[in-house]
């Protein structure tokens, strides 16, 4: 669904990401774990169109991205839930997920809706306050869930966990899984590197813009290498 | 109580104007963070095309409408041309180009046109109507009330409409708006043809009472400014109630003080709101922009 072959970005003169290989497939998900400034935020933001690529290629569902502009990956059905979450603080929590619809006018967004307030109860109860009131959880739930109104075929998550209470961070990743059944391919970028292994089905692991592992999730969690070095086992 | 109602109807006349202006300061603020200077010429645009079109034969009110199409396709212009290619420089920057615009639209105004005042006739007369012992204008209601009619538009384009809640989504955060599928290009565009428009037709409306000539955008500009930094900026609300605080406070001081300071106040309000709120009265904490 998602190849990412010999992707390198840069900041400035800086570069960050060394050629990174990578591959999502239709129903699966795939999680990028890694340290602090490993460069898996700048992975994903070069997927989602707003981080210029300097080279290397992004094809999904076997057309190439990387002329494609950011607004116009969602149509493509490439969904972006950013690091910090990056709500729409002045709406309304229903505003901010009538915006993820931005694109779509039809019965459909209602059904959505009431579908998302399924998923996250509590944001039903806070539909008409302003998304910046909510608690850091509640617009983790909002960002999750306003990226799932666009109606993605594959959702680029984040950093979902950060800074979430335990109990929290369950449920989140709880939702994580269940996307599958909705037939959405997942790619989990996280600290989190234990949580997030657990219910992937495969996973990369990045240092320094190098992906320097990667394999099926059950495999890397029993890795010896990464039980010390990012299971902290 | 006669003069000082005289003093309010004046001041709620050409605060309606501040307040146009400022809304358009507002709407390019939010959709760009620039502070556009060029807001004032927009005004003398209106004015000046509604003029010689006129002039020219056509009826006052397709001179007006084709002013204001031309007007907005000159905001819209300015973005593409000035605007745009400066994204990422500093702020001051873009603020620099955007007075280094108004020098140039003045200029090619005084070159296209002339440099003399100018009026065309108040759509409704000039015979002043009574009111518990003061006057007012029939131009003055069209004025105020044409600026009503834009606030009430405008709020309802940004509370019942999608692509007004784009606007506002792109103000919010520019990047979340691209990722739900907004382009945030085209919003630009909109929103420097609305303010260009809603700029124009301020000077549509006020040209019978006040005049215009080729340079009159720079005093405006200046007002609108310092109106929209009292209500706050990046505020539509603040933007009303901003140009008729300046507007009542201008009139006030020119009839109890002298005319001579009027012209004053909009420089003491700046300061004023620098020093004591610099957020203006329904700005949000700085700290809620992203
Ligand atoms: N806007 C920026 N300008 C310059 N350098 C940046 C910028 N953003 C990130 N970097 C640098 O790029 C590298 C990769 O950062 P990135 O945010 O992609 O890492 P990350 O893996 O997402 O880290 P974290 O787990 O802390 O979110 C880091 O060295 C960081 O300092
Ligand atoms: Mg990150």
């Amino acid at each position: 669904m998602l190849t990412v072959e010999g992707l390198r970005s840069r900041y400035g003169r800086i570069e960050v990401l060394h050629g990174i290989d990578l591959e999502v497939k239709s129903g699966e998900i795939v999680t990028v774990v890694g340290a602090n400034g490993a460069g898996k935020t700048t992975l994903l933001k070069c997927l989602s169109g707003t981080q210029p690529v300097s080279d290397g290629r992004i094809v999904f569902r076997g057309e190439s991205l990387n002329s494609v502009p950011a607004h116009r990956r969602l149509a493509h059905g490439l969904a972006q839930s950013p690091e910090g979450r990056q709500i729409f603080t002045n709406l309304t929590v229903e505003e901010n997920l009538r915006l993820g619809a931005y694109l779509h006018s039809d019965e459909r967004v209602d059904r959505d809706m009431t579908e998302a307030f399924a998923l996250f109860p509590i944001l039903r109860e806070k539909r008409n306050l302003a998304a910046g009131g909510l608690s850091g959880g509640q617009q983790q739930m909002l960002a999750i869930a306003r990226a799932l109104m666009g109606r993605p075929s594959c959702l680029l998550l984040d950093e979902p966990s950060m800074g979430l209470a335990p109990l929290l961070v369950a449920q989140i990743f709880e939702v994580v899984t269940e996307l599958k059944n909705r037939d959405v391919t997942v790619l989990l970028v996280e600290q989190n590197a234990y949580g997030a292994l657990r219910i992937a089905d495969r996973g990369y692991v990045m240092e320094t813009g190098h992906i320097i592992i990667s394999g099926p999730a059950a495999e890397l969690i029993a890795d010896p290498r990464i039980r010390e070095a990012y299971l902290g086992l | 109580m006669d003069a000082l109602l005289q003093f309010i109807f004046s001041g709620v006349t050409v605060g309606a104007v501040y307040a146009l202006v400022a809304l358009g300061f507002t709407i390019i603020y939010n959709a760009s963070d620039v502070v556009n200077f060029a807001q004032g010429e927009f005004v003398m645009l209106g004015g000046m095309i509604t003029v010689f079109a006129h002039q020219a034969g056509l009826p006052l009110a397709l001179a007006a409408v084709l002013a204001i199409i031309v007007t907005a396709a000159i905001g819209v212009a300015l973005n593409k041309l000035a605007i745009e290619p400066a994204r990422g420089a500093p702020v001051v920057s873009v603020i620099i180009i955007t007075i280094g615009a108004s020098i140039l639209i003045r200029g090619a105004t005084q070159l296209i046109f002339d440099k003399q005042l100018h009026r065309f006739p108040a759509f409704s007369g000039d015979d002043p109507i009574r009111v518990m012992g003061a006057t007012i204008l029939p131009q003055s209601l069209w004025v105020t009330g044409g600026a009503l009619v834009v606030f009430a538009g405008l709020w309802l384009f940004f509370t019942r409409t999608l692509t007004g809640k784009a606007v506002l989504a792109t103000a919010n955060n520019r990047i979340a708006a691209q990722l739900v599928g907004i382009n945030t290009g085209a919003i630009m565009t909109l929103s420097f043809g609305l303010s260009a428009a809603i700029g124009a037709l301020a000077g549509v409306l006020i040209t019978p009472i006040t005049l215009v000539s080729y340079d009159v955008g720079v005093a405006l500009a200046l007002k609108g400014f310092a109106a929209a930094m009292l209500g706050g900026m990046g505020n539509p609300k603040g933007a009303l109630v901003g140009g008729l605080m300046l507007g009542l406070l201008e009139a006030l001081t020119a009839g109890y003080l002298s005319s001579q300071y009027k012209d004053a106040v909009a420089f003491i309000v700046i300061l004023a709101v620098l020093f004591v709120m610099p957020q203006g009265i329904f700005g949000k904490s700085s700290t809620e922009r992203v």
